[in-house]
């Protein structure tokens, strides 16, 4: 049987006492496990999933607030194999849709980079993968949810019932209510094989022109840029374009699953220091030394190539990371593009791994990150100048007209959020329309779209 | 394979059933809340990728009374059982359990008392049929008199005490006795203790107890490395257990 080796477990690396996102930096709080995720969010003041988001979106606004994990809840409830149309509980991760559906003929139509993720947590974040530019986000696949409001009532939303709430909690940050089940299209696939193109691209235009040739033709890119190097090549690196891999081009066998690293401490902050990063960068660059590379690829390595090493953020040392995500608008995207990757270099914004994608149109979900243009993420250790790089890229963004990407932040200022989100407005009226006192709520909420502070509860 | 199983909504049954269902063996789910059980076997139906079939028979180990009449259904159900598994169980803290009598009165009557009922059916039909499996959740905790589970730990040294008995007695005439002591396995039930060192995951527990089942073995630690932690602590002598907290 090809079971996991280490099942959809959260982050728990956080020190006793606290929880923490992805990016482990910690604040005071505990969250409660369990299989009855109807009951428990009865009185629950956030839900969480497998803490993949990297900042502070799935942490509590205050130590004794009530925090549901969903991840026990995790039972598929139907599936039907004529239309490949599934629903289950808010903690059923894609890891296990993966091992479950694939070999079965059907996938996500849209992953993130990580299959450590619950579908409560996609719903939340209304994710994006490689294929935005032609399947947008989750939220368009999403064909119903059953939500717990802020009042203790289960409402049945879909586009046709109770549509606002619905697409508040698309995209929503786990704020308009508790997910409590989710039903999804999958994708039929022609064989669990993925076909993958890979391009080295000798610096940031050829990188937009190629990622908007290539659009056409696949439904999957994604860019790997080297942000280390200056000058001509600035913003070189690696396309990957990709599509399912037809039956006859594909391997008869079933992708066995792949082996599994566990970091077994903090690396210490050197490992992932200038000269490292700049190593990996010019060697994952000129690994490729063909300009051209087609082969069959196999789809966790794909689609999900941290993965392979279960707890990689231990890599960046004992202060944690955070990451960072903006999309800049299609206008203008070439100029802003060049410019971004310039502000980077000149603030010393050395990143492990920055990772480009074009974005298709907007999706429907009321705080759905992505829209046209081109989006840019990196992974920023924590240092004492993390801070100032992140108001100086916020005041960037906000001057192209871009926005952020809430699933990823730790750090923004809330006025700066303002200046980037028109949106905000719409979502607050949304969220208390169905809690007037904004009881739901998460750190991230207090800092960004500041919650106004409730009366002590007891634990 | 056909088993059924008590428990099989949450923990461990449900990532045993999950295991089973996978690999396509018929299953029986024993449990109180028909909804539930409902849930999950829709879940295990998907997971087999339709293959598995799947039954629901109500039995509650808070009520007697239903106990006997569950075995008989699940039985009528199927016609034949290789194993019947018991899961379900309670769980309460030293301190819980010390300051509501109640509460322990009704956890050593359902993990003992009508977990034995339970058995006692299911190893009548067993045998009638000329044999079959019965596997039962104990515990590590069972094995020694200890600080944080003393009354949780009463519960389960006695039903391992009779599992023991039945292996003895019944092994010759072709019932297979399996006593499961899972150590700390982490589950909804354990949900907000810490986890010590060498804590389990629900799936690997469960695929120890496929691979006991298929070989007959008829104690089971799991995960592994807790064999090697009570063997320790059965040693320990008194004043030793009197200082340390576990």
């Amino acid at each position: 049987m090809n079971r996991t080796a280490a099942p959809a477990e959260p982050s728990k690396k956080a020190p006793e006492g606290t929880l923490s996102g992805w990016g482990r930096i910690p604040l005071p709080g505990s969250e409660r496990f369990g299989e009855d995720l109807e009951g428990l969010s009865a009185s629950a003041d956030l839900c969480r999933g497998l803490g993949r988001s990297y900042g502070d979106s799935s942490l509590p606004a205050r130590p004794t607030d009530r925090v549901v994990n969903t991840v026990l809840a995790d039972r598929l409830l139907s599936f039907d194999p004529a239309s490949g149309r599934v629903r289950a509980e808010a903690g059923f991760s894609v890891r296990e849709l993966y091992r479950v559906f694939l070999k079965q003929g059907w996938f996500t139509p849209v992953t993130p980079g990580t299959s450590f993720v619950t579908l409560g947590g996609m719903v939340a974040s209304d994710v994006h993968g490689k294929n935005h530019h032609s399947a947008g986000t989750i939220g368009r696949h999403i064909t119903a949810l059953r939500v717990r409001v802020a009042d203790g009532r289960v409402i049945d939303c879909s586009p046709q019932q109770e549509p606002e709430l619905f697409w508040g909690t698309i995209g929503g940050m786990g704020l308009t209510g508790h997910v409590l089940e989710v039903e999804l299209q999958l994708e039929a696939v022609p064989s669990p094989w993925i076909l993958q193109e890979s391009e080295r691209i000798p610096n940031i235009d050829t990188f937009l022109e190629r990622l908007e040739a290539t659009a056409h033709d696949w439904p999957m890119t994604v860019g790997w840029i080297d942000c280390v190097t200056q000058g001509p090549s600035l913003g070189r690196g690696l396309l990957m374009c990709g599509r399912w891999a037809r039956p006859e081009e594909a391997p008869k066998a079933f992708p066995r699953q792949l082996p599994r690293l566990k970091l077994p401490f903090v690396l210490p902050d050197f490992v992932l220091g200038p000269l490292s990063v700049r190593a990996f960068n010019t060697a994952f660059y000129w690994k490729h030394i063909p300009q051209k590379k087609r082969g069959i690829v196999h789809p966790e390595t794909y689609f999900y190539p941290l993965d392979a090493i279960l707890d990689w953020n231990k890599a960046y040392g004992k202060r944690g990371f955070t990451q960072y995500q903006a999309v800049l608008p299609k206008d203008n995207a070439r100029r802003s593009a060049r410019a971004f990757l310039e502000l980077l270099t000149r603030e010393g914004g050395a990143s492990f791994l920055c990772v480009i994608k074009d974005c298709g149109p907007e999706g429907s979900g009321l705080l759905s990150f992505p829209r046209p243009g081109v989006s840019v993420a990196l992974d920023i250790k924590m240092t004492d100048r993390t801070q100032h790089l992140i108001d100086a890229l916020n005041a960037f963004v906000i001057a192209e007209g871009g926005r952020i990407y809430l699933t990823k932040d730790q750090l923004t200022r809330p006025e700066d959020l303002r200046r980037m989100e028109p949106r905000l407005d719409r979502f607050t009226a949304l969220r208390r329309k169905w809690d007037p006192q904004l009881r739901i709520r998460s750190a991230q909420s207090v800092r960004l779209l500041g919650d106004p502070p409730l009366p002590e509860t007891t634990p | 394979m056909i088993l059924a199983i008590l428990g099989a909504t949450r923990g461990m049954g449900r990532a045993l059933a999950r295991q089973a269902a996978e690999r396509g063996d018929t299953l029986v789910l024993l449990g109180r809340d028909l909804d539930e059980l409902e849930r999950s076997a829709a879940d295990l139906r998907i997971r087999s990728g339709g293959r598995a079939e799947v039954r629901l028979v109500r039995a509650d180990l808070d009520d007697i009374g239903t106990l006997a009449p569950s075995v008989e259904a699940a039985f009528a159900a199927v016609g034949r059982i290789d194993a019947v598994v018991v899961t379900a169980g309670l769980f309460g803290t030293q301190d819980a359990l010390e300051a509501d009598p109640a509460f322990a009165a009704r956890l050593l009557t359902v993990n003992l008392s009508h977990t034995v009922v339970f058995c006692e059916a299911a190893r009548q039909r067993l045998l009638a049929q000329g044999g079959g499996t019965l596997c039962v959740f104990s515990s590590v905790a069972g094995d020694r008199g200890r600080k944080p589970v003393g009354i949780y730990g009463a519960s389960k040294a006695g039903l391992s005490h009779y599992l023991e008995s039945l292996d003895h007695k019944y092994r010759a005439a072709g019932l297979v006795t399996i006593c499961v002591k899972p150590g700390f396995v982490k589950t909804g039930m354990t949900a907000g203790l810490k986890p010590p060192p060498f804590a389990g995951e629900p799936d690997g527990v469960a695929k120890s107890v496929l691979r006991a089942i298929d070989r007959g073995q008829p104690v089971l630690y799991t995960p592994a490395m807790w064999a090697l932690v009570m063997a320790v602590i059965r040693r320990l002598p008194r004043f030793v257990m009197r200082k340390v907290g576990f």
